[in-house]
């Protein structure tokens, strides 16, 4: 097992490295180079000359390539453009909200696709599994932003139950010790913040939650269906096993190992889904403040959040393929 | 036991009267039975026959502003259906119905640009790798598993927002990039996965020169895979181009009628004319099922495990 960690572990690196050397390339091709993309509109041909000896682009290209890795590994990508604040720093403050939204619609998708997937594979063929497979094709239809617009134009602005925007109401004097809303309301036992933060994060959540909710109930259900027709199914039948055993220990504990997989491989997309649906609920998280970085062209924001997104998909898969081994035994010895 | 005996009995009789068929002709009979496949393939007709025709279906000309239109036409109210609009005028003073029609062109343009454009490269480095191997091949699958480290949509916007103004070929190729490394994964499994089976063998022992029997014998056979996924990158592609439309890196021609940027602009709208957003929403998820529903049952006909 630790064998089959540390190799994985080992072969991580080479991805995480060429893609240091993408993302230094990609600075490299923008319009002006990167000086020109960190002065943006105000660049004049000395301001930027200036600029490139500052940032030391009159180097070698590999002496630049290494002190750009050196940076990124102290977590330095630079000032804002916009705020003139570090990138990390940005990236500090707003990564609470994400973190709060994603749990969230990760709950929500597990807890109502997983069982959806399953009944729907127990049911084939019956008005359920229809509904359901309908609802995992139109789920990955609808554009995610689409989907929060509507969200956002029945809920809040025609019914006015829930808040159209924001994660939490601007009149609540709400103090905050670890920037998620709801465990700060009750933390510090207020209770109208916690819910309050509860109602703003309930549109976007569902927003977020669509596509691995389509996914998880796709991916459930086929599995399911697939282990059914195992030949130890048959066996746990024959030996007389009761159903509600076999069902319990045989085919969902089989069943439900892709559906890890597809679990974690969407977590890693959610940052992707995030920026769509934190634009639409003027979220303040990495995702609206990845939008806003690409309105203004803040590159060295984009270059940090860019970096920042590939090393959470890249350790997300890693984790998914070490669980994946502890569940299975079978995938240790590959 | 008996419910077995008389399923494989049907089975004899069935394979009895067909009297043995290609895998093609065969997946056609099956897609034609399963109305799944038959809603996609009508849907997908219908599209490109309306992105073909459109220009000579639609009442009005899309890129006239019309005055009847814009007089009418404040921040908050934008005219509904009038004699001759049927839809009346979309936020511009355009008919927006005419737009609406017209465009399908260009969604179907985004849609089959970055779909043959992701699928030829992607292809060609997946080629390149199945066929010669060796270091190669693990040059190129490094590169290919670094672009599925970015989640597609980072990737394109990453991509996008290389170009100072976004024309329509600056969306294709940002999400063409983004299909590119399925393509290539794709095609070089199928490929390794032929490299030891019996007709490549076969061929191997009869002294076939390794490029007749990569373009041949290999290739055909990886085509079934291929022409599955690129019909669900169709449906991707549209999907895609909506939301760097969304966030602002779609086309800057602001006359330009696409429907991933007509819902992209109407957003603002919902509360004046919802339609504005509704009826371009609904052509993207209905094109984007469309897509779909063919490739998902085109992959089930074709796979020789459903053969029956």
């Amino acid at each position: 097992m630790l064998r089959f960690t540390v190799r994985r572990l080992l072969q991580a690196i080479p991805t995480l490295l060429v893609l240091s050397i993408l993302v230094f390339a990609w600075l490299r091709v923008l319009p002006g180079g990167p000086a020109g993309a960190l002065l943006g509109d105000k660049a004049t041909p000395e301001s930027l000359a200036d600029m490139r000896r500052l940032m030391g682009l009159d180097e070698p290209i590999i002496v630049q390539y290494f002190k750009f890795l050196g940076r990124v590994f102290t977590g330095d990508f630079g000032n804002s453009l916009a705020s003139g604040d570090a990138v990390i720093t940005e990236i500090a403050r707003r990564f609470p909200a994400t973190i709060e939204l994603s749990i969230c619609a990760l709950v929500l998708a597990i807890a109502f696709g997983i069982p959806l997937g399953y009944l729907a594979a127990r049911y084939r063929g019956r008005l359920l599994d229809n509904a359901a497979v309908i609802t995992t094709l139109v789920g990955v239809a609808v554009p995610v932003f689409f989907l929060g617009v509507l969200l956002k134009y029945i809920f809040a602005q025609k019914l006015g139950i829930l808040p159209p925007s924001g994660r939490q109401d601007v009149t609540i004097d709400a103090t905050h010790v670890t920037g998620f809303f709801v465990l700060d309301g009750l933390l510090t036992g207020e209770l109208d913040a916690a819910w309050d933060a509860i109602k703003h994060l309930i549109l976007p959540s569902i927003a977020l939650a669509s596509i691995p909710f389509a996914v998880i109930v796709r991916i459930t259900r086929a599995s399911v269906l697939d282990v059914q027709q195992e030949d130890f199914v048959r066996t746990a039948e024959s030996k007389g096993l009761t159903t509600p055993v076999i069902r319990r220990r045989h085919v969902l504990r089989n069943a439900l190992l892709p559906v890890s997989t597809t679990i974690g491989l969407q977590t890693g997309l959610l940052l992707a889904g995030a920026v769509l649906t934190e634009k639409v609920f003027n979220w303040q998280g990495l995702g609206s403040l990845l939008a806003e970085g690409i309105e203004r062209r803040d590159f060295p924001r984009l270059q940090g959040l860019l970096l920042l997104a590939a090393a959470v998909y890249v350790v997300v898969n890693l984790l998914v393929d070490i669980s994946y081994a502890i569940i299975d035994p079978r995938v240790r010895v590959r | 036991m008996t419910k077995l005996l008389t399923r494989k009995a049907e089975r004899i009789d069935e394979l009895a009267e067909s009297g043995g068929t290609s895998l093609a002709k065969d997946a056609f009979r099956r897609m034609r039975r399963s109305p799944a496949a038959i809603t996609g393939a009508v849907i997908t007709i219908l599209f490109v026959l309306l992105a073909i025709f459109s220009p000579w279906l639609a009442p009005k000309d899309p890129y006239v502003r019309y005055d009847e239109l814009r007089e009418n036409l404040t921040p908050s109210h934008i005219p509904g259906p009038m004699p001759g609009f049927l839809l009346g005028s979309d936020q511009n003073g355009f008919d927006f119905f005419s737009r609406l029609l017209v465009a399908s062109q260009q969604t179907l343009i985004v849609g089959v640009g970055a779909t043959v454009i992701g699928a030829a490269i992607g292809m060609l480095i997946g080629g390149l790798a199945g066929a010669l191997g060796g270091w190669v091949d693990t040059l190129l699958m490094r590169f290919t598993d670094i672009l599925l480290a970015l989640p597609s949509l980072l990737l394109a916007v990453s991509i996008a927002a290389m170009f100072a103004n976004g024309t329509q070929w600056t969306v294709i190729i940002a999400v063409s990039v983004v299909s590119v490394p399925i393509f290539a994964r794709l095609l070089r499994g199928s490929m390794l996965a032929q490299r030891s089976s019996d007709h490549v063998l076969a061929a191997t022992a009869l002294g076939v020169k390794r490029t007749t029997i990569v373009f041949r014998h290999m290739l055909p056979n990886s085509l079934g895979p291929v022409i599955v996924q690129a019909t669900l990158t169709l449906a991707t592609s549209i999907l895609e181009a909506a939301a760097l439309s969304f966030l602002g890196l779609g086309d800057s021609d602001p006359d330009r009628a696409e429907w991933g940027l007509m819902l992209a602009k109407a957003q603002g709208l919902l509360d004046v004319k919802p339609e504005l957003a509704f009826y371009p929403a609904i052509a993207i998820i209905v094109v984007a099922l469309g897509f779909t529903l063919l490739g998902e049952s085109l992959r089930e006909a074709l796979d020789p495990k459903n053969r029956r």
